[in-house]
């Protein structure tokens, strides 16, 4: 179901421009969209769907938009490495936030500094706008699902959710009832007696989740959690969490380095690098408007080009002169220019600027995925048409699908997720 | 709380060293008082060289040790591949009884095996001295060979031996090309180990030895048993050091191939 | 099948000399000199009753300070830096590699009258105390000698208990005792019983420590099966019959740690 959903996001996202209306059904935690194409064609959008004003509240009347969480100048040094770089960083409360990076970024740092596991170098961490950098992690009001669950190995499902409050020592009654609770929300009812060695990756994972759960806090804290399941379950809990966290009304801060997850699961996404943040937004707008060439190329897939900023609205690319809507980078300014293969249409060799040869075609499913060289440039390109493998094509891009990005430095250009440091 | 922790640490350091520092302090005495520090020399060290008796038992522990380990190890490896390919009940019946060495009490293991050439001493005209010795020996170290072998092969792809028959070895060669290499770590782990204990023994050499091969520990205890001489603490304090030696290159070299890798997996962050 | 056959020599050496000498030992204890079956010597082992109560009491305490002392030494091994782990290992283990009798040997010189321990008394104007050849000096040298073999075992378990489930125990509101008690303690629990059985054992067998720290007046059961071979009085059958009956005592101590363990764990008797 996830598949269909995130195609028709990104379908939604490239034909936008020939919608005739849009319809848009709001209620307090969903949002319906239709886009109407013709009187034949409509497209739904997600049930999760924000919109990109994020002051709008759509949980229904209460407006405490304060930020529950507050990082400011935070930096961690390891060994003589900068693991954090002077990180600055708001937490509205009940959003559910993702910290989004490849490995070594600096995402589960920040989050193990909120939760109270690595002490900052410098900086100071605000929690309800009072300073909580000295206090240790017991005492914070937040709780952590870790990556690989943590779960107490010599208690069983009941005793390892209860855990929390029974050092609050409540009484038996409550703990009772609240396991009750939890074991409902996440699934696992008549599971109490079950030793936590005995169950699957998924089971262990929801005993997790109800055990941070249970303790109500203002902030739940997940390290990667669904990265040692399978695919599949992988997507079903992605919903489950949504859900978990919009009927909750927690703020969510999560952790991973799966793009796909991070866009279908968040309202506001953080995107990291090497100890930086990179960009902070909603899912579209990181998706639309990257602010660099590295979210670009993190975020879905892009073509990253060379290009010369003639002046405003109008680029040079392969030689080749564009109009677009980007302005303020100057004249004659060197640019990354990124274009979404999604947004980037084939057609006859006499039609475009950019002609080229088709090198390989991938059926994937959603769409096919083909490889064009042009002017010593693989352009990667997503269109539901295949086309011939050898033949000749030309390439075509509509102005408003032309991203101008300031020029990063070379070594920071094209980045395969993982490897920060190798350079293609 | 660390300092807490670093207090409590040093303090359980002091009591298990401050013994061993003594005796290694008055090694040094010119008096052979024990408690009153008089002058420094190396007099006694000397003396323990020239003792016959220490250095007749240190050969014969040295040669014992040898013996016993190598053996101990032939012995047991080759027990242990037989036992692993042994139907699950035989297998649990050699292996407990196996274990009988290790989980009794030394002072079991010696009386046992003394009455056992008592018993046979008369009809075999068997004489305790150097082959009752190694007997003994030979008998508590092999399960400790078998505890570090078993697990090896445990761990081995059984398919290796029939991979080397199938490009052409026979048993043998197969067996000491494919599966030794595969198990050596724990052959070697019982090797060493079965020397440390022959080296260190006490109790059951003390009930299966003879009057002329005498071990080192046994003199110890005969010379702490008479008067007091401060070659003892000369003894210890060589001990000591060979011990610290000992233990520092095995670190060392164990820490060797560890570090290139640590270092690239910092690198890889 | 063929495989088999290579353990042949170890089965063969199992039974001559495991085997048989334990059955010896029963042999001795229900015969009397001419081989005629009797009980009088397993009568006999009764009037020692007291010994074997001190033997099991000192044993006792021994162990419980060992436990005590050991526990956080292993807590705060693990909680080091890795890098760091390995070499406190080796130094908290150290002690352990020296001789055994040596080791002794230290205390007794620390513990004279004319000792260190009581010349430092002397010099502060109190003592001096009588302090060797009592059921103190005994436990003490008893808890010398095994603390390294209860700081092993509890270590070995401690050290697998994953850092994130400490972290996880602080983030659901624990501190620091209370992840002790609620967390660190029940898993620790194998460690525990393994320390406790490689404790105990030893020490209720030992006839080293009584003899050199106990003086003549603090025997042991050790001690009296010693007596019985190479002491003063030879009679190997009532020897037999107390080391018989100290088998019999520690396998039922085992029997009832064993209950303690899960499935896997169990020490196979």
């Amino acid at each position: 179901m996830v598949n269909i959903l995130t195609f028709y996001k990104r379908y939604v996202n490239a034909t936008k421009q020939s919608c005739r209306n849009i319809y848009i059904y709001k209620n307090s935690s969903k949002t319906l969209t239709i886009y109407c194409f013709s009187t034949k064609v409509y497209i739904v959008g997600l049930f999760f769907e924000q919109p990109s004003a994020r002051a709008e509240n759509l949980t229904g009347g209460r407006i405490e938009m304060e930020n529950i969480i507050s990082l400011k100048n935070i930096s961690v040094k390891f060994d003589g490495e900068r693991i954090l770089n002077d990180i600055n960083l708001e937490i509205k409360d009940k959003e559910f936030v993702t910290l989004l990076g490849p490995s070594g970024c600096g995402k589960t740092t920040t989050l193990r500094i909120i939760g109270g596991f690595i002490t900052p170098n410098g900086g100071k961490v605000l929690f309800e706008d009072k300073e909580i950098n000295d206090i240790p992690p017991h005492k914070r009001n937040v709780n952590t699902v870790f990556q690989r669950y943590a779960l107490f190995p010599h208690l069983n499902v009941y005793e390892n959710i209860a855990f929390g409050l029974r050092v609050k020592k409540l009484p038996e009654k409550v703990i009772n009832q609240r396991v009750g609770e939890m074991l409902e929300l996440v699934n696992l009812m008549g599971y109490e007696k079950r030793s936590v060695n005995r169950l699957s990756g998924g089971q262990q994972q929801r005993v997790a989740i109800a055990r941070a759960l249970i303790n109500r806090p203002r902030v739940l804290l997940l390290d990667e959690p669904l990265g040692a399941l399978d695919l599949k379950l992988r997507k079903e809990m992605q919903i489950e969490l949504k859900r978990i966290q919009q009927s909750l009304e927690i703020t969510f801060i999560y952790v991973t380095h799966d793009q796909e997850e991070a866009l279908t699961m968040s309202d506001t996404v953080v995107v990291m690098n090497n100890g930086d943040i990179q960009q902070i937004g909603t899912p579209v707008d990181i998706y639309n408007e990257p602010v660099n060439a590295f979210v670009a190329d993190f975020i879905g897939e892009s073509n990253i080009l060379d290009g010369l900023m003639i002046k405003d609205c109008l680029v040079e690319i392969g030689g080749r002169e564009f109009e677009c809507v980007d302005s303020g980078f100057g004249e004659n300014t060197p640019v990354d220019v990124v274009i979404r293969p999604e947004d980037v249409k084939l057609v006859s060799p006499d039609d475009a600027k950019i002609n080229g040869l088709v090198q390989s075609v991938i059926f994937k499913g959603v769409h096919y995925e083909m490889l064009v060289e042009a002017y010593d440039f693989s352009w990667i390109v997503h269109s539901t048409q295949a086309a011939e493998v050898g033949s000749a094509v030309g390439i075509k891009f509509a102005p408003s699908d032309i991203h101008i990005m300031k020029k990063m430095e070379k070594a920071n250009k094209t980045y395969l997720i993982g490897t920060p440091e190798e350079e293609i | 709380m660390k300092k807490l922790s670093r207090i409590y640490i040093s303090l359980v350091l002091m009591f298990l060293y401050a013994p061993i520092f003594v005796l290694i302090v008055f090694s040094f005495n010119t008096t052979k008082s024990r408690s009153v520090m008089s002058g420094f020399t190396f007099d006694w060290y000397q003396k323990l060289f020239q003792n016959e008796l220490i250095m007749m038992s240190l050969r014969n522990t040295l040669i014992i040790a040898v013996i016993a380990s190598l053996s101990a190890t032939i012995l047991g490896t080759a027990a242990a591949i037989g036992i692993s390919s042994m139907r699950k009940f035989p297998k649990m019946v050699i292996i407990n009884i196996t274990n009988i060495p290790i989980i009794n009490p030394e002072i079991v293991t010696g009386v046992s095996l003394m009455l056992l050439f008592v018993f046979f001493a008369a009809r075999m005209n068997l004489e305790f001295g150097f082959v009752t010795l190694l007997i003994a020996h030979i008998t508590f170290n092999v399960p400790y060979v078998i505890l570090n072998v078993m697990p090896k092969i445990r761990q081995m792809d059984p398919h290796l031996y029939e991979a080397a028959q199938d490009l052409g070895c026979n048993s043998v060669q197969a067996f000491f090309k494919v599966v030794l290499p595969e198990i050596l770590p724990g052959v070697i782990s019982g090797l060493l180990m079965s020397f440390t204990f022959s080296l260190d023994d006490f109790v059951v050499s003390y009930f299966t030895s003879g009057s002329t091969s005498q071990t080192l520990p046994i003199t110890i205890y005969s010379m702490t048993r008479r008067k007091v001489s401060p070659e003892i603490n000369a003894l210890s304090t060589i001990i000591f050091a060979v011990v610290v030696i000992v233990l520092i290159v095995k670190n060392v070299i164990e820490n060797r191939p560890v570090k290139p890798f640590l270092k690239a997996k910092e690198e890889g962050r | 099948m063929k495989v088999k056959l290579i353990s042949a020599p170890y089965l063969v050496w199992m039974a001559v000399f495991i085997v048989v000498p334990l059955i010896m030992v029963g042999y001795f204890a229900f015969t009397d000199g001419n081989g005629h079956f009797t009980l009088e010597y397993i009568a006999d082992v009764a009037q020692y009753t007291n010994i074997f109560i001190k033997s099991i009491w000192l044993a006792a305490i021994a162990t419980v300070i060992c436990l005590v002392v050991a526990y956080p030494v292993a807590f705060i091994l693990t909680r080091l830096e890795t890098k760091v782990q390995g070499t406190m290992l080796m130094i908290v283990m150290l002690p352990m590699w020296m001789n055994f009798l040596l080791r002794t040997y230290a205390w007794m010189t620390l513990l004279g009258n004319n000792g260190l321990i009581n010349r430092l008394f002397e010099l502060v104007g109190i003592g001096p105390f009588k302090m060797l050849n009592t059921e103190g000096a005994v436990v003490l040298g008893m808890v010398y000698n095994y603390l390294p073999f209860m700081i092993l075992p509890l270590y070995s378990v401690m050290v697998k208990i994953h850092k994130s489930i400490l972290e996880a125990a602080a983030d659901l509101g624990c501190n620091s005792r209370e992840t002790l008690f609620r967390v660190v303690l029940p898993l620790s629990l194998p460690g525990v019983n393994s320390g406790i059985i490689m404790v105990f054992v030893p020490a209720i067998s030992t006839f080293i420590i009584s003899r050199m720290l106990g003086g003549g007046g603090n025997l042991l059961i050790g001690d009296l099966i010693e007596m019985q071979f190479l002491g003063n009085s030879y009679n190997p059958n009532l020897g037999a019959g107390i080391s018989l009956v100290l088998m019999v005592i520690i396998l039922l101590i085992m029997t009832i740690m064993n209950q303690f363990n899960d499935d896997d764990d169990k020490v196979l008797l």
